[in-house]
């Protein structure tokens, strides 16, 4: 046809490669798959690596889609930096906070599913019926002397207040953020028998959690053996517990979650599939309530 | 023929002073009232030198009119520019000529006379200064009303004379009485001066002024519509019989005299009340051109004789049967004026008259109930004539007058009526003086039964025991206004009627009276007048000098079916009640219950409505940051929406 | 393959996202999703920086990237502050403002 012959001319880009539509193809689900899971985990631990891989997919496709530059800006500063800080304040959070995915305001879940799926069918649907026979010029010769190169250019010189605003933007954002993270000492400084002090006397556990993941091969006051469901499996440890078949009953602050439905039921409640183990006595450690 | 008085001549000299007749008594009021109580002790003295000084000023305004020719009598003065709008222009102006002099000195006159007797009769009362200031006020209010050169200054004057006669007749207002029959007098009127109000509307709606010279013009030149002419008299009648007391307005003139008794001579009976007369009098151009108007005056002033007569001799308070005397004589007036142009003049010559001898009665009246302790019941009288002998005298005057004894005023000026009325010819001619020759005789048998019972026969009072009364004649202040009233009430009538000198007098503005062929000759109407007359008195006494009266009036059940209507105003109050005030009360109470349910439900509603919906739509504020990401979700989804609707088609 | 597809997965990847704000509580992970948004919005600059054979596109999402790492360093921080006044990264825990 004489219009595709001009396009073609015109050095249009009409069709990808078969390398990319394979990895294309292979990478997308495995974002979108990413993304939902992200979104659906209980574990914010596990909701931030899946987003690292969700990153990790558009990095290619930045690869893909002739943006180098971008593809490692956003595996060095959005993989690496933002998520490393994001798991650095989910820490500092508390790991254990485990997110109830029991829906508490009334109609939430449905208008987010409703309105979800007529956003997602607003914009799919319009752009699949927009896009169809229409196709990109390509980068060739925009990146012909480097992408790298070709967006310094631009960014310091179309682009140069742009990007001194911006860097401006990201100095106020770590001044802002000293101030909000600044405390002030309230009385003079706290020494280690005063630590120690308040340590035994809140009551509270007396030695430090242990650390996620760790499965409760013994119960012991260290390590408390706990259920999956979060339960104490013995009054082994330091505060008198309950009997091993007897579920101890929500964490503090998630109180209707699932956590507390584990020992009844026998097995892993759903939530914790990836966790399971069919041994009830193999207790999962970090998921507990107890701080 | 009625010439029409277009243009007046303008007010220089002597004249040009005419606005000081309202200006004396009005600074006099505004002095009184601005002044307050420490013009107490001398106020009643400043009241009544205003009223004298705005006399003599009158009095110097009559003798110089007379020093002019007869045609060139009417002056006018300009004051100022009242309304000055585009095609709306109402001048303040005075209007001196025959008729209104005869106003001012009879207002003047017989005012000054009634403030000198407030002098005595108000001594012991704390607000005698405020009863000066109100007195002042209304003389000056009734100058503007009868000097005013246009209908606007006429109706300001006629809604001041309301407004002081409101405010009179509520002087004593701890007494439910008084301050009901203010208000009474004040709706009623009311009622007359809205058909004043559209009246005057209607002149300008048609004439395109308010002023006399050219709305008479108008009326002369026959520019008018027959109808709207009509409507325009009729509505002027209206407002007439409003203010005196006329069919079928007359109910709250008896109720205003609950006020004290020189107001009721002054405004009740010699001037505020004859403004309706004045009315048709000076609109007479307007009347002079609808037949079926000047038709519906002589009706009211015939219904009206008739009305007072019958309550008159009904009622034992004495100012009640002077207050249905002046209805049933101000109804003759308006019988003479309703005759057209041969009336005019008679009808303003009794109006003059009256104002004398009714003062006069009334001023009697008045020292009787002073001298009795305030007790107005005549059959609590009785033989006072030895107490009072002064009072007996010029009331006698008055009385005789009213009743028409010969050479005395009534006689001059109520015969003359009676003689035009038949003098009209026909058969109406003939009802009309006959209605007129019966409230005669019927006025002398009530007012001798009123002279009979005060002054003659057995005192009903005793000066012992526990209603012990001390009758005494009244001190000079007020038995000297009386002397002079009743002087005016024996010589006014003859002085008028003295070679036509008061027909001749207003002929320029009443118009010549055409002297019709006579029904009956004069002698003979007069002898038939007077032997109706002495009828009346001989049944009166034969009923209570002749027989004892009793000390109670015999109750309801014991006479006649036209004695109980007779006591209970022709049951006026009644149909007014029923008529007027029941279903003006209804429609409040709907109007009311609408307003409540109505407009306050609306008001209310949407209120509790808005609020409701706002207690309702708070609760969407759940402090859910999800919530709110939620709606803002909904939100760009209908956006996105409607802009693929409108982009996509 | 047609590279508007990377739209439509962008489409997909930003609903995602969205649904993630409205359903988790959890401040961290809703603030991830948020990332997810923004992401999605790259993707999306980048493929039109490819359509329209010009680098705006990538200097676009450059900035974005920018801006997204402030905007973290800041939410975090108040997330932190939070946390440390409530003892909770509930976001349904902050209600107070309300009716």
């Amino acid at each position: 046809m004489n219009h595709a012959v001009v396009l073609a001319a015109a050095g249009e880009l009409t069709s990808t490669s078969t390398g990319e539509a394979v990895t294309f193809w292979i990478l997308a689900p495995v974002a979108v798959l990413a993304a939902l899971a992200m979104i659906l985990v209980r574990s914010a631990v596990h909701s931030a690596l899946l987003l690292v891989a969700n990153l990790f997919c558009v990095a290619v496709f930045y690869l893909l889609e002739q943006a180098p530059f971008l593809g490692f800006v956003q595996i060095i500063v959005y993989a690496g930096a933002i998520m490393v800080l994001f798991l650095f304040v989910l820490m500092l959070v508390g790991v254990d906070s485990s997110d109830s995915l029991v829906e508490t305001i009334r109609g939430q879940r449905l208008g987010a599913v409703i309105f979800g799926l007529g956003f997602a069918g607003l914009l799919v649907f319009p752009i699949g019926s927009a896009i169809d026979g229409v196709h990109g010029k390509g980068l060739e010769s925009a990146n012909a002397g480097g992408n790298v190169q070709a967006i310094g250019r631009l960014l310091f010189s179309q682009y140069f207040f742009v990007f001194e605003a911006v860097s401006a933007l990201l100095v106020v954002a770590a001044i802002g953020t000293m101030v909000l993270g600044h405390r002030e000492r309230e009385g003079g400084r706290i020494n280690q028998r005063e630590w120690m002090r308040r340590r035994f006397t809140e009551g509270r556990q007396a030695t430090p959690l242990p650390g996620p993941g760790v499965f409760a091969r013994h119960d012991s006051a260290d390590t408390l053996g706990l259920l999956p469901g979060g339960g104490r499996a013995s009054g082994i440890g330091g505060i008198a517990g309950t009997a091993p078949e007897s579920p101890a009953n929500g964490g503090p602050a998630d109180d209707d979650d699932g956590s507390g439905s584990g020992p009844s039921g026998g097995g892993p409640s759903a939530d914790d599939g990836q966790l399971g183990g069919d041994d009830a006595a193999l207790a999962h450690v970090g998921k507990g309530e107890q701080r | 023929m009625s010439p029409a008085p277009v243009h007046y001549a303008a007010a220089s000299g002597a004249f040009s002073l005419s606005w000081l007749l309202i200006a004396l008594p009005l600074a006099g009021a505004a002095v009184l009232l601005l002044g307050g109580r420490r013009t107490d002790r001398f106020g009643h003295l400043i009241g009544t030198l205003a009223a004298l000084a705005s006399f003599v000023v009158g009095v110097v305004l009559f003798a110089a009119m007379l020093g002019r020719d007869g045609d060139d009598r009417a002056l006018s003065q300009h004051l100022f520019s009242w309304i000055p709008v585009n095609g709306f222009q109402v001048d303040v102006g005075l209007l001196v000529d025959q008729l209104s002099i005869v106003f001012v000195l009879l207002i003047t006159g017989v005012g000054t006379l009634i403030h000198i007797y407030s002098i005595g009769y108000m001594a012991h009362d704390p607000a005698r200064r405020k009863f000066f200031a109100y007195m002042n006020l209304f003389l000056a209010s009734m100058l503007l009303l009868v000097l005013g050169n246009n209908f606007l200054s006429l109706y300001a004057g006629w809604e001041l004379v309301g407004l002081s006669s409101y405010l009179l007749i509520k002087f004593w207002e701890y007494k439910p009485a008084a301050a009901t029959a203010a208000n009474k007098a004040f709706y009623m009127n009311r009622v007359g001066d809205v058909g004043l109000a559209i009246a005057i509307m209607l002149m300008f709606a048609t004439v395109g002024s308010t002023s006399y010279a050219d709305v008479f013009g108008a009326a002369s030149a026959n520019v008018i519509g027959y109808g709207t002419i009509t409507a325009m008299a009729l509505l002027l009648l209206l407002g007439a019989c409003g203010k005196s007391g006329q069919f079928p307005l007359q109910a709250w003139l008896p109720d205003a005299m609950e006020g004290p008794t020189p107001i009721s001579a002054l405004i009740h009976a010699a001037t505020m009340v004859t403004a309706g007369v004045y009315l048709i009098v000076r609109a007479g151009p307007i009347f002079d051109e609808t037949q079926a108007a000047r038709t519906v005056v002589v009706i009211i002033g015939a219904a009206t004789i008739l009305i007072g007569c019958v309550i008159g001799c009904a009622y034992d308070d004495i100012k009640k049967v002077l207050a249905y005397s002046t209805v049933s004589q101000i109804g003759y007036m308006f019988l003479a004026v309703g005759l057209g142009p041969a009336g005019y003049a008679i009808g303003i010559m009794h109006l003059l008259a009256h104002g004398f001898f009714k003062a006069g009665l009334f001023l009697g009246a008045g020292s009787v109930i002073h001298a009795m302790d305030d007790d107005q019941d005549l059959r609590h009288y009785g033989g006072l004539w030895r107490k009072m002998p002064i009072t007996w005298a010029t009331f006698g005057l008055g009385f005789l007058a009213i009743i028409g004894f010969p050479g005395l005023s009534g006689y001059f000026t109520k015969d003359r009526i009676i003689e035009t009325a038949f003098d009209k010819g026909g058969t109406s001619g003939y009802l009309l003086g006959s209605i007129a020759l019966l409230g005669a005789g019927i006025t002398a048998f009530y007012m001798s039964r009123l002279f009979l019972m005060t002054f003659h026969g057995k005192p009903r009072w005793s000066s012992e025991g526990e209603n012990a009364r001390h009758p005494h004649e009244s001190p000079v202040t007020m038995t000297g206004p009386m002397i002079v009233l009743a002087v005016g009430s024996t010589f006014a009538g003859g002085l008028f009627v003295l070679g036509h000198s008061m027909q001749d007098w207003l002929e320029p503005v009443a118009g010549e009276g055409v002297e019709g062929v006579h029904t009956f000759s004069p002698l003979v109407l007069t002898l038939l007048t007077l032997v109706v007359v002495v009828g009346g008195f001989a049944a009166a006494w034969l009923r209570y000098q002749a027989r004892p009266v009793e000390a109670t009036a015999r109750p309801d059940s014991e006479v006649t079916l036209v004695t109980v209507a007779a006591r209970h105003d022709l049951f006026a109050n009644t149909f007014n009640e029923t008529v007027a005030m029941r279903p003006g009360q209804y429609l409040t109470r709907f109007l009311v219950w609408l307003d409540l349910v109505g407009v306050d439900g609306f008001v209310r509603g949407s209120a509790a409505g808005i609020g409701g919906l706002s207690g309702r739509m708070r609760r969407l504020q759940t402090g859910f940051v999800r919530s709110y990401a939620l709606s803002m979700l909904g939100g760009a989804v209908l956006m996105v929406g409607a802009l693929l609707l409108v982009w996509g088609g | 393959m047609n590279p508007a597809n990377y739209l439509i997965l962008a489409a997909l990847l930003f609903t995602i996202g969205t649904a993630g704000v409205l359903i988790r509580r959890n401040a961290i992970v809703v603030f991830m999703s948020i990332e997810l948004m923004l992401n999605a919005a790259n993707l999306t600059l980048v493929t039109f920086s490819r359509i329209h054979g010009t680098l705006d596109g990538q200097v676009m999402a450059f900035f974005v990237m920018v801006v997204a790492a402030a905007e973290v360093v800041i939410g975090l921080a108040i997330i932190l502050s939070i946390f440390r006044t409530r003892r909770s990264a509930s976001v349904d825990d902050v209600n107070l403002l309300k009716y």
